[in-house]
């Protein structure tokens, strides 16, 4: 017989709401799509009647063209908009903007959003599947599903895998849901960086605090390295980013003298030569490219699954 | 079993079909240099193996490639369940581009699965030509203008019946049920 399972949500609009079996659903199906985008046709049929459309209040490259390019494998229609371009610089709600887009016959969302919770705002107000796609210092779901993803396939599982999390965590949504994604999968979570960058709740995630990067990284199997978003920082929380740079960048010199081999993860985009040097970036211990092809894989599987039934 | 299930293979007769049915592809195909065989996942797979093993038996000589294709993202009636279907592994480690395929599956009923394997086998290359093997053939429901071109054994069932293919590897014993429906 055919196994069938779902989803335990409607929609994804953060790792917060699914339970770990979710999420073992959603990474076993990638499995099947990381096949079939391997293949020398990479494109199969599920979506061909559904139309997706892509709603990007901020800015994005690599989850918008990750997204789109997992949309079109599956035969979805697509359609994209950029804030920048739009009605929204005119004054235009959220609200509007995308019951406007809906009255289109848009069976699901995509939507990055500089504001915490506008994914589930909108899960609450229009009627189509939502996937969130970044949600201000909020979560990224899909980013912790890839990254998890990525850990899973480099070590079998990530029950008792040690994971650190360097740099920038107060403004960054993919430390959240990593964080709430890893903690799920049974791996430990711990974070680095200087003190005004780590959020006074963070204990309150049972995730503990290591201020020293050498430290750090000798206790982890992977470290996950953030970018500093200059962007959302209206203050300044660290003296330079030459200061910065010096204790808790990453080098091939503090790579290489650390006890074990670590894994280097980054969810992009890279500021090469802040947080991690070019060397570390393209060493063999990273796997940053990989996360990436992933990313395509597991958007396809939450797509699938969130596809729903037809009305 | 109930009593009124009824089994229409029993495992001597499983066996002399699974022998008839290699024969007829060696009068067929006599060589199968560019042959392939593709078992339609989850089931067919354990009927590809099978008729595999059974060529080779029957002739050292034969070489043939055997691969699993899953078709569940061809389906037709994805959306149209309350759930999504969960996917089996597709292993198809060659191409078929100009290859012979042989198509097997253990039951074919409404054709709606041969007909998404037929997509889902074009990832792989355009093949020569593609034969339909199956072991059981339920008759007068087709959805689909789809026949097999090789059959084990036609069943007159309605639709509310349903057969099994229970296989020696994984069910212990070769052997083909109908189960009636409980009213």
């Amino acid at each position: 017989m055919t196994k069938m399972t779902k989803l335990s949500t409607k929609h994804l609009l953060g790792i917060k709401y699914l339970q770990k079996e979710d999420i073992n659903l959603i990474f076993e199906t990638a499995d099947h799509f990381k096949q079939v985008i391997n293949r020398p046709i990479k494109k199969v049929p599920s979506l061909r009647d559904i139309t997706i459309a892509n709603l990007f209040f901020e800015n994005s490259t690599r989850t918008k063209l990750s997204f789109e390019l997992a949309e079109r494998r599956l035969s979805a229609d697509v359609i994209n908009f950029a804030s920048s371009s739009s009605s929204v610089t005119k004054g235009e709600t959220l609200i509007d903007t995308v019951n406007n887009i809906l009255s289109m016959k848009v069976d699901m969302v995509v939507m990055r959003h500089p504001n915490p919770g506008a994914a589930y705002f909108l899960s609450q107000h229009v009627d189509a599947k939502i996937i969130n796609a970044g949600d201000g210092a909020h979560e990224h779901p899909t980013q912790a599903l890839l990254d998890g993803y990525s850990i899973r396939e480099k070590y079998g599982d990530l029950k008792g895998k040690k994971i650190i999390i360097v740099g920038d965590v107060i403004h960054s949504r993919v430390a959240l849901s990593n964080i709430f994604c890893l903690q799920k999968m049974g791996a430990i979570v711990k974070v680095c960086g200087p003190l005004t960058l780590i959020p006074k709740y963070i204990s309150s995630l049972g995730v503990d605090v290591i201020t020293n990067l050498k430290d750090a990284l000798e206790w982890c199997d992977v470290a996950m390295m953030l970018r500093i978003q200059l962007e959302r920082q209206n203050i300044k929380y660290f003296p330079s980013i030459r200061e910065y740079t010096l204790l808790y960048g990453l080098d091939k010199a503090l790579l290489d003298s650390l006890s074990k081999k670590i894994t280097i993860m980054h969810p992009g985009p890279i500021n090469r030569g802040v947080e991690i040097s070019s060397d570390v970036a393209d060493s063999n211990q990273s796997i940053i490219l990989n996360q990436v092809e992933n990313g395509v894989a597991i958007r396809m599987a939450v797509l699938y699954l969130l596809a729903g039934r037809i009305d | 079993m109930k009593k009124s299930d009824r089994i229409i293979l029993n495992p001597t007769q499983f066996d002399l079909t699974i022998k008839r049915l290699s024969h007829q592809l060696i009068e067929n195909y006599t060589d199968f240099s560019d042959t392939v065989i593709i078992g339609l996942q989850p089931r067919g797979t354990f009927l590809a193996e099978r008729i595999k093993k059974e060529l080779q038996t029957i002739d050292k000589k034969i070489k043939i490639d055997v691969g699993a294709l899953d078709v569940t993202f061809f389906r037709d009636d994805f959306r149209r369940q309350n759930q999504p279907i969960i996917p089996n592994k597709t292993e198809i480690n060659f191409i078929i581009e100009n290859k012979r395929v042989i198509l097997m599956d253990d039951v074919l009923f409404t054709g709606r699965t041969i007909r998404a394997g037929l997509d889902a086998m074009l990832a792989f290359g355009r093949p020569k030509t593609v034969e339909l093997l199956v072991l059981i053939n339920r008759r007068y429901k087709r959805h689909l203008p789809i026949q097999a071109d090789y059959i084990g054994k036609n069943v007159h069932s309605i639709v509310s019946e349903r057969v099994k293919v229970n296989w020696k590897s994984t069910d212990k014993e070769d052997k083909v049920i109908l189960y009636t429906p409980e009213f």
